[in-house]
């Protein structure tokens, strides 16, 4: 047992922490937010060359060879600045994944570009049906001459217009929910048949839906085996769900840290409203969910790198699930606790309050890993 | 980062396991997993049997007869226990009052109390609540007014936890009057077969003789039975609270009654299926045995600090919150799981030695009263509710 970060990952942390704090104010992401991709280009390009970017690869890839605990370290950094990059879906989810299932051609061409942070990644798995389950995948792929058509639709894709290359997943047999049958396949947005439409979600970041029309990939575009990508993809969604655990700790934390200084400087009726005892307690349950919270998203970073097992699973889904009604409960008392002020647009908590909220709603909200973990959970 | 144990650990788990598994007297752990009231001579020969091993008082220093174990092969060896059905070890005695003697009593006192302790000769129990003082310990009255050689005590105590079995009390006392509350306190042992003392049972709300009222009249006690100074009993009392709430969150309680839930649903039944295979059953064990995991990992963080050297502070609190809200929650779902099964009172049931037919099956009988009976986990050992006054105050500053 260990829970101290080496002294690598503590600078890694200063590093990122001074990155944010100095790039990220609060005006200057309300800035990033309304410019045409949504985020800041230049703040991409300063983890780029500190070789953030890098950070989740391996070694022999060009990577920096960190594990999930260096992810931690990162995304509790991002999250606390509400960054807006896609860090998480480009270099965690779609870097595990094309570092998990390219060949060796595919390592060459595109994984240093990715690795470099040139080239950002989007994984396109939800669909108009899906809700959450990434089996269910009416997107179809065709074997035509020299390659595949696919058709379909995706839905509320990470990241905005600025994703170079989609993973997407699609059908090349079976029946709409059969856990086999899902090839993954790296796609040219430019492609002919490719229409993306593009909108900023509520708590901030980019996606688009994607409408697939014969859209042909040549057989080289194929990630991993024909039909067998669902296991891989359950792999890094869980480890891509360990980094939202964290992006949702450093949110949380400023939250915390933000609501106490109010109650400690507001006052009402002559004193402190951090005198009153019903507040002193709802702080008092914000600091146990955080807590737990906190347990949780380092418990995921320990296991995320973890073979698969039912054990890495059960705590992954655990993990996922605490996280997220913790965030929730944060995010609305936090509100609650600041009144009024705490509902504006103009101040940076309201926007935390929507990331903690919405963040459940991408690799599955409370009620889906309820549901999973009641499936794992051991009964005899 | 590293959440597992080292292999040590591990081997060190392994031990006790099978020591537990072999060593538990089969009586005993069906008393404890079937919810019933375990008697006297169940507690003493499961303390008799870990005693014989070394391992009773695992928290003393190892001059005094302890483990020198860490901190965390102390939490191993606690939750493995109660995750195999151990029952919870009577505390006020070996955990409570003998860490006290430990740190503030004479080599005398030592010498008189640890070792009868350790043999189970004496049974401790706790002298603190009055009728008028309970979250606010330090309003207490009972009086000790010294006469030459001895304390004349008056007063009463109250909620005394198996004090009907016990032969000394340990007992805060106002030695002084016009002193601020918590500075004329003092902390006196105190036999309970003293002239002037009486003892009456209250019954909770399950039916249960567990605590106890204990009236003291003119009761003489000698000096020399006080641990620290005159007027300095309060220093002891928080020293024995912050050793109370460690280990609160009673993960492996829960672990254990949660895997029994699951059993017992196993074999209930609902539309002609296991009452285990219904989707909202599984999900409310789904929730709580999630939670549990995220109070286990906030453990092992306080542990690991702990190990380090650091002194865990108001995330007790956190875990004695927690830990309460999950074991009642778990007796809630088990009420649940037995349906209209959990409606029958039969007291002569929940007694060890029952051996007649149980009225729908032997786990049956004892799960509604003891929903009612851990509605005390959130008001003892300080209630939720001082426990987040104690984290407003240490962690929050408020």
């Amino acid at each position: 047992m260990d829970f101290n970060l080496t002294e690598e990952q503590q600078m890694l942390q200063d590093t990122v922490a001074r990155l944010v704090r100095e790039q990220y104010g609060f005006e200057a992401r309300e800035g990033f937010y309304r410019s045409e991709v949504g985020f800041s280009t230049a703040f991409w390009q300063q983890l780029s060359e500190l070789g953030l970017t890098a950070v989740p690869f391996d070694e022999a890839l060009g990577g920096f060879g960190g594990g999930c605990v260096d992810n931690l370290v990162i995304m509790t950094e991002l999250g606390r600045g509400l960054c807006l990059e896609p860090f998480l879906h480009s270099q965690i989810f779609g870097g595990g994944l094309l570092q998990q299932l390219a060949n060796p051609d595919q390592q060459q061409t595109l994984l240093p570009q990715v690795v470099s942070g040139e080239l950002q990644l989007a994984v396109a798995f939800e669909e108009p049906q899906s809700h959450y389950r990434l089996n269910d995948v009416a997107c179809r792929a065709e074997a035509v001459e020299g390659g595949w058509r696919i058709s379909g639709r995706k839905s509320v894709v990470i990241g905005g217009d600025s994703a170079d290359r989609i993973l997407v997943s699609a059908r090349t047999f079976g029946e709409q929910r059969d856990d086999s049958g899902i090839s993954l396949f790296v796609l040219d947005p430019a492609a002919e048949g490719v229409s993306r439409s593009g909108y900023p979600c509520i708590d901030g970041p980019r996606a688009f839906d994607l409408l697939l029309e014969k859209v042909f990939v040549p057989s080289g575009a194929m990630l991993g085996e024909e039909g067998q990508a669902l296991g891989a993809l359950r792999y890094q969604q869980g480890r891509a769900i360990a980094a939202q655990c964290a992006e949702a700790l450093g949110s949380m934390e400023e939250v915390f840290s933000l609501t106490l200084d109010y109650l400690k400087t507001r006052k009402q009726f002559g004193r402190p409203i951090g005198e009153f005892q019903v507040l002193q307690h709802r702080m008092a349950d914000i600091c146990s969910e955080l807590e737990q919270a906190r347990s949780m998203a380092i418990m995921a970073a320990c296991v995320a790198d973890e073979p698969d097992s039912d054990d890495r699973s059960r705590r992954l889904t655990a993990a996922k699930y605490i996280v997220a009604r913790a965030a929730r409960f944060v995010a609305e008392q936090a509100i609650q606790l600041h009144g009024g002020i705490g509902m504006t647009w103009e101040y940076s908590l309201s926007h935390h309050a929507k990331r903690l909220v919405m963040l459940s709603h991408q690799f599955g909200d409370d009620d889906h890993h309820l549901g999973v973990y009641a499936q794992l959970m051991q009964t005899a | 980062m590293n959440i597992r144990y080292t292999a040590d650990e591990l081997a060190f788990r392994d031990e006790v396991r099978a020591f537990v598994r072999q060593s538990l007297p089969a009586d005993i752990a069906t008393s404890v997993r079937l919810g019933k009231h375990l008697n006297k001579e169940q507690h003493q020969r499961w303390q008799r049997i870990l005693s014989t091993k070394g391992w009773y008082a695992a928290n003393w220093p190892v001059e005094h007869g302890g483990t020198g174990w860490t901190v965390v092969q102390k939490h191993i060896f606690q939750e493995e226990c109660a995750a195999l059905g151990a029952p919870r070890l009577i505390s006020f005695g070996v955990n409570m009052v003998a860490p006290v003697i430990i740190k503030f009593g004479t080599e005398q006192q030592k010498a008189c109390y640890l070792p009868r302790i350790l043999s189970g000769e004496d049974w401790w129990c706790q002298g603190y609540s009055e009728p008028g003082a309970g979250s606010d310990l330090a309003s207490l009255k009972t009086r000790a007014v010294r006469d030459g050689e001895h304390y004349v005590v008056n007063g009463q105590k109250t909620w005394t936890t198996l004090g009907q079995y016990a032969n000394r009390i340990f007992c805060l006392v106002r030695t002084d009057t016009d002193a601020r509350p918590q500075q004329g306190i003092s902390f006196l042992l105190i036999d309970m077969d003293s002239p002037g003392i009486s003892v009456r049972p209250i019954i909770t709300l399950d039916g249960e003789h567990e605590v106890n009222e204990v009236f003291f009249d003119n009761v003489r006690v000698p000096v020399q039975n006080r641990i620290g100074e005159e007027n300095r009993g309060w220093t002891c009392a928080k020293y024995l609270l912050t050793h109370e709430r460690t280990g609160q969150a009673g993960i492996g309680t829960s672990k254990a009654a949660l895997a029994h839930l699951k059993q017992v649903a196993a074999q209930e039944t609902c539309d002609g299926r296991p009452l285990i295979e219904d989707p909202l059953l599984r999900a409310q064990i789904a929730d709580i045995e999630m939670q549990l995991m995220a109070i286990e990992m906030s453990t092992l963080r306080i542990l690991a600090a702990a190990q380090a050297g650091g002194v865990p502070g108001a995330e007790s609190s956190i875990l004695k919150i927690k830990g309460s809200e999950i074991r009642q929650a778990i007796s809630h779902l088990m009420r649940k799981v037995l349906g209209p099964h959990a409606l029958p009172f039969v007291e002569a049931e929940l007694n060890p030695a029952f051996a007649g037919e149980p009225r729908h099956a032997d786990y049956s009988s004892a799960p509604a009263s003891e929903y009612f009976n851990l509605r005390k986990l959130s008001i003892y050992g300080g209630s939720n509710e001082i426990q987040k006054n104690i984290i407003a105050k240490m962690m929050l500053e408020l």
